[in-house]
C-alpha cells in the first residue's frame, strides 16, 4: 500500500504563495474577508510561514510552506471524540465534515496549527467552485487532505480505462502549481520514487521532529549557498 | 405518620410555605442575566461561533474556562459532604444538604458549557454513535455522567425523611409531589437502618467518582503535547483546585441563605470557622501544587514552555496571573489566619476572592498555552465579546436560580439530621469519646 508524502525544498521556495492560491481554488477554501482575517480567522490549508534567520535577521527571511504534515502518529486524531478525523491506511489524515461536532479539540492538540475552523457559514454553492470537494458548513473543522479527491479521481480514471493506477498520476494542487518546483509529491513507501529518494537527503529534516508525530512532509534545508 | 417538625424547625419551613417580595426580585434580576445568556446563545447558534472572540490559534476561551471552573465548584458539595459524613463530623449536619445541592446544580451547568462550546451542537449525539474512547473528551462524558447520577442519588436519599415531613404537615402544599417523592417513608427503625446504610454506601462511592471527574477534566489538557499542558501533575492539581474553589462556593452559598432565610440559629460562626480553616489548608495545598508545577517548568527551561511561562509571569497574561496569586493565596491567608473575631465577614471575603482567583486560574491554564503556537505564526490575541460574557453571566444566574427554586420546594437544611443530632448524636459522641480513652468504659462490656 502506498504511503503518500511530500518533500519541500526550502532552497527553491521563493515565497511566491502560488501553492497557497492553488490550494484555495482547488479545495473551495473560503476567503474570509478583511475583518475576519484581522481577527485571526484566515483559513489557509497551505500556509507560507516566514522566519527570520537567527544569525543575521536583517538580510534573510526563510519561507516555510506548511500544509497539513499528515503525521503518521497524529496528535489530532487521538483526541477526536467522534472519529471525525482519522488517519487512513495510505497515511492521509482525513476529516469527515458531516460528522465533526466542532469541539475544536483537534485544533488545540495539533502542534502545527494545521486545522482550521468555520467560524461562520463562509460560502454557499456558486459557479466556479470545484465540484469534487464538498463545501464545509459553519461549526466544523477543516484541513488539508493532500487533495485526496485527486487520488480518488486518478484511481477511477485508471479503472475506467482498465489499466493499472500509476502513482505519478496523483499530484496535489500545491505541488502542481509550484513554479520553482520546490514541492515534490509521491509514494514514500516506494524506494524508487523521487520523493523517497529526496527524503533520504542529508538536507532533509522534519518540523518539530522531537515531538514524535512522524510527519510525512519532509523539508530540505537551504543548502551551502544559503545563510 | 411522621411527627411534623417541632417549634425549632419552623423557620426551615418558612421559605417553602411563604413567598416574599425578595424572592420575586431575586428571580427577576436573575432572569435578566439568563435572558442575556439566551440571546447570546441564540445569536451564536444562528450565526456560528464567529460571534465570539475565539480565533486561530486560541480556539478555546471562556467556555472551556467556565467548563473547568463549574465542574470544579461542583466538587465541593458531594465530596465534602461525603467526607464529613464518613468521618462522623457532627458539625456537618446543617451543611451537607446545601453542599449536595451545589454539586447537582453546578454539574449540569458545567456540562452545558461544553455543549455551548460546540460548533455543531445538534450533532452532539455523535459522541454516543461514533464515540472514540481514546479521546479524553469521552472520558469526561463518562465520568461526569457517573458523577451526575451518583450525586443526584446522594442528594435525594437524605432528603426522603424530610420530604415525608413535608407530606405530613397539616395544610402543606404540593401533597402529591411530596408523597410520590417520599417513597412511602414512615420513619420505622427498619427504614432508618436501610437509609443510613444506603447513604453510607453512596458516600463511599462518590469519593472516587469525584476524584476521577476532575482528573479527567485535567487530562483534556495534559494528554496533548502543548507547552505547559503536558504535565503529569495536572490530575491532582485540578482536583485540589476543584475542592478549593468548591469550598469557597459552598461558604458563599451558606452565607447568602443564612442572611436571606435567617438561618443564624443553624449556621453558627463555628461552622464558618471550621470551613474557613479548611479553605486555608486548601489554599496552601493549591499554592504548593502551583509552585511545583511552575518551578518544574522553569528549571527544565524548554524554549516552548518558557514562552508560555513568561507570557504569564511578565507578559500578556501577567495581570491575570498575579491577580490569581493575590486572590488564591494572599487574600485568603490574610483573611483566614485569625478567625476569632468577625469570622463570617472574613470567611466571606476570602471565599469570594478564591472564587475569582480560581476562575482566573482556569483561564490562565486554557488560554496562554494556545496563544503561543510552536511555529512562527503572526501573533493574535483573544478577547471575549458580549456573547461569551452573556453566556458566562447567564450560567452563573441560572445556577443561582436553580438553587433558589430548590429552596422553595425542599428544606435547605436537613431537618431530620438536625433532629437526629439532638436525639442520638450527643449520646453517640460521648460514647465514642469514651471508647477512645484507656480503661474500661462504664455501661459497656
Amino acid at each position: 500500500m502506498a504511503l503518500w508524502g511530500m518533500v519541500i525544498d526550502l532552497d527553491r521556495c521563493t515565497g511566491c504563495q502560488a501553492c497557497v492560491m492553488a490550494c484555495k481554488a482547488e479545495n473551495n477554501v473560503p476567503a474570509v474577508g478583511v475583518d475576519q482575517a484581522k481577527r485571526g480567522r484566515i483559513i489557509s490549508w497551505m500556509q507560507v510561514l516566514t522566519e527570520s534567520d537567527e544569525q543575521n535577521p536583517e538580510n534573510k527571511m526563510r519561507f516555510v510552506p506548511r500544509p497539513c504534515l499528515q503525521c503518521d502518529d497524529p496528535p489530532c486524531t487521538k483526541v477526536c471524540p467522534v472519529y471525525a478525523t482519522y488517519r487512513n491506511p495510505e497515511g492521509i489524515v482525513g476529516q469527515i465534515y458531516g460528522r465533526c461536532i466542532g469541539c475544536r479539540f483537534c485544533m488545540a492538540a495539533c502542534p502545527y496549527n494545521a486545522k482550521y475552523f468555520n467560524w461562520y457559514t463562509y460560502q454557499k454553492e456558486k459557479p466556479g467552485q470545484n465540484p469534487d470537494v464538498s463545501l464545509r458548513p459553519k461549526g466544523v473543522v477543516e484541513k488539508c487532505t493532500f487533495c485526496h479527491h485527486r487520488l480518488q479521481k486518478a484511481r477511477a480514471q485508471a479503472l475506467a480505462e482498465n489499466r493499472q493506477f500509476d502513482p505519478r498520476e496523483y499530484v496535489p494542487a500545491c505541488a502542481e502549481s509550484c513554479p520553482a518546483q520546490a514541492i515534490v509529491f509521491g509514494d514514500l513507501s516506494d524506494p524508487g520514487s523521487e520523493v523517497a529518494r529526496l527524503a533520504q537527503s542529508p538536507r532533509a529534516f522534519k518540523l518539530l521532529e522531537e515531538l514524535g508525530t512522524k510527519p510525512k512532509v519532509i523539508y530540505l534545508t537551504e543548502g551551502e549557498g544559503g545563510g | 405518620m411522621v411527627e411534623t417538625g417541632d417549634v425549632h424547625e419552623e423557620i426551615l419551613f418558612r421559605p417553602i410555605e411563604q413567598t416574599g417580595r425578595g424572592f420575586y426580585w431575586t428571580v427577576a434580576v436573575l432572569s435578566v442575566f439568563i435572558l442575556w445568556g439566551v440571546v447570546a446563545y441564540v445569536t451564536q447558534y444562528y450565526w456560528g461561533l464567529g460571534v465570539t472572540g475565539l480565533n486561530e490559534p486560541v480556539s478555546w476561551g471562556f467556555y472551556v474556562t467556565n467548563f473547568v471552573f463549574f465542574i470544579g465548584i461542583s466538587h465541593a458539595g458531594t465530596l465534602i459532604s461525603a467526607i464529613l459524613r464518613l468521618s462522623k463530623a457532627e458539625w456537618r449536619r446543617p451543611i451537607t444538604r446545601m453542599a449536595e445541592v451545589i454539586t447537582v446544580m453546578v454539574i449540569f451547568i458545567g456540562a452545558g458549557q461544553i455543549l455551548i462550546d460546540l460548533g455543531q451542537p445538534d450533532r452532539m449525539l455523535n459522541v454516543l454513535r461514533w464515540g472514540r474512547y481514546q479521546s479524553p473528551l469521552l472520558w469526561d462524558a463518562t465520568s461526569i455522567s457517573a458523577y451526575m447520577s451518583a450525586s443526584l442519588t446522594y442528594l435525594y436519599l437524605p432528603m426522603i425523611p424530610d420530604i415525608a415531613i413535608l407530606r405530613d404537615r397539616p395544610g402543606g402544599k404540593r401533597k402529591l409531589l411530596y408523597s410520590v417523592l417520599a417513597l412511602g417513608w414512615t420513619g420505622t427503625e427498619q427504614q432508618h437502618r436501610v437509609l443510613n446504610r444506603a447513604i453510607a454506601v453512596m458516600g463511599v462511592l462518590v469519593i472516587p467518582i469525584a476524584v476521577s471527574v476532575h482528573s479527567v477534566v485535567s487530562f483534556v489538557f495534559s494528554m496533548t503535547l502543548q507547552p505547559m499542558w503536558h504535565s503529569t501533575i495536572f490530575g491532582p492539581y485540578f482536583v485540589v483546585g476543584a475542592i478549593f474553589s468548591g469550598i469557597a462556593g459552598l461558604i458563599v452559598a451558606m452565607i447568602v441563605f443564612r442572611k436571606a432565610y435567617g438561618l443564624e440559629y443553624y449556621l453558627k460562626p463555628i461552622h464558618f470557622r471550621y470551613l474557613g480553616q479548611l479553605l486555608l489548608i486548601m489554599s496552601l495545598f493549591w499554592f504548593y501544587f502551583t509552585f511545583s508545577e511552575y518551578l518544574t517548568g522553569y528549571y527544565g527551561a524548554e524554549p516552548e514552555e518558557m514562552k508560555v511561562f513568561w507570557s504569564k509571569f511578565d507578559g500578556t497574561f501577567a495581570v491575570f496571573f498575579w491577580g490569581m496569586v493575590l486572590c488564591n493565596l494572599v487574600i485568603p491567608l490574610a483573611c483566614l489566619a485569625r478567625l476569632a473575631q468577625h469570622t463570617v465577614v472574613k470567611v466571606l471575603a476570602a471565599s469570594i476572592s478564591v472564587i475569582v482567583g480560581m476562575w482566573l486560574e482556569r483561564f490562565i491554564i486554557v488560554v496562554p498555552s494556545l496563544s503561543s503556537p510552536r511555529l512562527p505564526f503572526p501573533p493574535t490575541t483573544y478577547w471575549p465579546t458580549w456573547v461569551e460574557c452573556g453566556e458566562t453571566a447567564g450560567s452563573f444566574a441560572l445556577f443561582a436560580l436553580f438553587y433558589v427554586l430548590f429552596t422553595k420546594f425542599f428544606p435547605i437544611i436537613s431537618i431530620w439530621e438536625i433532629r437526629e443530632g439532638r436525639e442520638v448524636g450527643i449520646k453517640e459522641v460521648e460514647e465514642r469519646v469514651l471508647s477512645y480513652l484507656p480503661g474500661e468504659v462504664e455501661g459497656q462490656s
